[in-house]
C-alpha cells in the first residue's frame, strides 16, 4: 500500500513540475494582428526579434486572415493591426478602432497555375483578361473565400473581370475558406489556378508543376497597411510599447530590415512608408 | 513531390538534435494538456462518480447530454471560449486570451465531458457489485463515491489517457484562444497545421510522427506506473 501510494505521489510531483513550470516569456509584449502572408513567409519572425533585441518589448503575432484580425482588433484583442486591404483598414480607423493608417510596405499578386495552364494564360500581364479566359475555359480555380485581404482583391478582379463567380461556386470555381498555404496545397492538389501574394509563393515548399503565369499587371499592386489601435481601447502600458513599434517599422531601421528579407535570393516585400504624410 | 523518407528524417533530425524550438513547442503541448487533463479529472471523476452512485429524475437525460458533449467540436468550444475570454467578452480583464491558461481552459471543457462519462460507467458498474456489501459497511453516499473511485483508479487511468488524447491531438480550439504564437502558444498540432499551410509537408508530417511518439511515451508511462503500482499491492 505504501509503495501504491509512493507511485501517486511521484507521479503527482512530475504533473506539478510540468504544470508549474515557469511563465515562458516575458511581461513586456504588445500583440499584432496580423494576415497569414506575413508569417508563412518568413518575414515577421526575421523582423521582430530586431526589435526586441533593441526594445526589450516583445511582439507577439496573431496570423489570421485580413478579415478575421481586423474583427480580433475590433473586440480588443491586438494593439496593432498589420494587414492588407485598404477599404477595410480606412474603415477601421474611421470607424475609431485606431488612430491612424501608415503605408508599410508592398509586394504583388500573381497568379500561379499547373504547368499544363489548360486555360492559356500563360505569360499574359493583363490580370482580369486572365482571369475572363479562366472563366470562359470552366478552369478549375481556387479561392481563399475567407474574407482575406487577397480574397478582396480576388474578388474586385473577378468584378472586374464581369465574371459571376458566387454563380459558379462549387463547379468550377471553388472557396476553400482556408488561408492562403491550405488553398495553394489544395489548388495544386486539383490542378486549379490560385491568385496567391508573391512572398506566400516563393516562400512555399509545396510547388508541384506548378508555376507563375499572370504577373506585372498594376491591379495585382498588394499594399500593406500598419493602424495602432486606439489607445483609448489599450492598457496603459501597450500605448509607449505600440508608439515604439510604430515608430520603428516606420522609420528607417524597420524599413531596411523589411528590405534586407529575401527567400531564394529574391526580396518578398518592399518598404513604402512614408511617416507624417 | 515530398516523400515519407524526408519526414521521417526531419523528425529525428529535429529530435535527436533536441533542437531547442522543437522542445519548447513539445513542453508546452505536455504543460498545456497534461494541465488540462488534471483539472477535467478534478471535475470530472467525482462528477462521473455521484452519476454513476446516483439515482434521479431526468438523469438518463443528463447521461445522454454528457455523452454527447464527448463529441463537443473542438472550434466550438475554441470560440465560445474566445468570446468569453476576448477583452470584448465578459472575461476580458482577465487577459488570459492568446496565453496558454486559455488553451487550457479550452482543453478542459473538452476533456471533462470524456472523463465524466467514462468515470460514470465505470463507477456505475462496480456499484452494482459492491453497492450491498458498502451499504452493510455503513458507507455512506460520500464514503461511497470514494471508495469507489479509489478502487476504480487503474480502470479511471484510461479514461484519463482517453481525455490527454483528445487534448493533445486537437488544434481547433488552441489554435483561436491561443492564436499559435511564436515561443508563447505555439504547440504541437498548431505547429503541424503552420507547417502544412507553409507548404512544408514533410516537416509537418514529421512532428506528427514526434506528437505520436509523444503520446506512445505517456501512455507507456502510464501503463508502467499501473503494472508497477498493481503489482505492489499484491505483494
Amino acid at each position: 500500500m505504501k509503495r501504491i501510494r509512493r507511485a501517486f505521489i511521484s507521479a503527482a510531483a512530475i504533473a506539478l513540475c510540468v504544470l508549474g513550470g515557469p511563465a515562458l516569456a516575458g511581461e513586456n509584449f504588445i500583440i499584432v494582428q496580423s494576415t497569414t502572408s506575413t508569417q508563412n513567409s518568413g518575414l515577421l519572425d526575421d523582423l521582430l526579434p530586431r526589435f526586441t533585441a533593441m526594445t526589450g518589448i516583445e511582439v507577439r503575432v496573431v496570423a489570421v486572415g485580413t478579415g478575421q484580425a481586423i474583427k480580433n482588433a475590433r473586440n480588443g484583442d491586438g494593439d496593432i493591426l498589420l494587414v492588407h486591404a485598404r477599404a477595410a483598414e480606412e474603415k477601421f480607423v474611421a470607424d475609431g478602432f485606431g488612430v491612424q493608417r501608415f503605408d508599410l510596405m508592398y509586394n504583388d499578386f500573381v497568379v500561379v497555375g499547373p504547368a499544363a495552364d489548360p486555360a492559356q494564360v500563360g505569360g499574359t500581364a493583363d490580370a482580369v483578361a486572365a482571369l475572363r479566359r479562366i472563366a470562359a475555359a470552366n478552369a478549375i480555380f481556387a479561392s481563399r473565400g475567407d474574407d482575406s485581404g487577397t480574397h478582396k482583391k480576388e474578388l474586385s478582379l473577378w468584378q472586374a473581370a464581369g465574371v459571376d463567380v458566387s454563380a459558379a461556386s462549387g463547379t468550377w470555381y471553388r472557396e476553400t475558406g482556408s488561408g492562403m498555404g491550405a488553398t495553394l496545397n489544395t489548388g495544386i492538389g486539383m490542378g486549379a489556378y490560385v491568385m496567391t501574394d508573391r512572398a506566400t509563393w516563393i516562400a512555399f515548399g509545396n510547388k508541384g508543376d506548378f508555376r507563375i503565369l499572370v504577373e506585372g499587371d498594376e491591379a495585382l499592386f498588394n499594399q500593406y497597411g500598419v493602424i495602432m489601435v486606439n489607445p483609448a481601447r489599450l492598457r496603459s502600458p501597450k500605448i509607449a510599447w505600440s508608439r515604439a513599434f510604430m515608430d520603428w517599422i516606420l522609420g528607417s531601421e524597420g524599413q531596411a530590415a523589411i528590405a534586407a528579407y529575401k527567400v531564394d535570393g529574391q526580396q518578398l516585400f518592399f518598404p513604402n512608408a512614408r511617416r507624417g504624410s | 513531390m515530398q516523400n515519407f523518407g524526408a519526414a521521417f528524417g526531419d523528425a529525428f533530425r529535429l529530435l535527436g538534435g533536441f533542437d531547442p524550438a522543437l522542445m519548447e513547442i513539445i513542453l508546452l503541448s505536455l504543460r498545456v494538456s497534461v494541465t488540462a487533463v488534471f483539472i477535467s479529472a478534478l471535475i470530472g471523476l467525482p462528477l462521473g462518480a455521484i452519476l454513476g452512485v446516483s439515482r434521479f429524475r431526468g438523469r438518463a437525460a443528463v447521461l445522454v447530454l454528457l455523452n454527447t458533449l464527448m463529441g463537443l467540436p473542438p472550434v466550438v468550444v475554441g470560440l465560445l471560449v474566445y468570446l468569453m475570454l476576448s477583452n470584448a467578452g465578459p472575461l476580458g480583464p482577465l487577459a488570459l486570451l492568446y496565453t496558454p491558461g486559455a488553451m487550457i481552459i479550452a482543453q478542459s471543457i473538452l476533456v471533462i465531458p470524456i472523463v465524466a462519462a467514462l468515470a460514470r460507467q465505470t463507477i456505475e458498474d462496480m456499484h452494482a457489485e459492491y453497492d450491498e456489501q458498502l451499504r452493510i459497511l455503513g458507507v455512506g453516499r460520500w464514503g461511497m463515491v470514494a471508495t469507489l473511485l479509489w478502487d476504480a483508479r487503474y480502470s479511471l487511468l484510461t479514461a484519463m489517457l482517453a481525455g490527454f488524447g483528445r487534448a493533445v491531438a486537437e488544434v481547433g480550439a488552441v489554435l483561436i484562444v491561443g492564436g499559435n504564437i511564436n515561443h508563447v502558444t505555439r504547440v504541437m498540432t498548431t505547429a503541424i497545421a503552420l507547417e502544412t499551410s507553409k507548404g512544408n509537408l514533410a516537416l509537418a508530417l514529421g512532428l506528427g510522427l514526434v506528437l505520436l511518439l509523444l503520446a506512445i511515451v505517456i501512455n507507456a508511462a502510464v501503463m508502467g506506473l499501473r503494472a508497477t503500482a498493481a503489482r505492489s499491492a499484491h505483494a
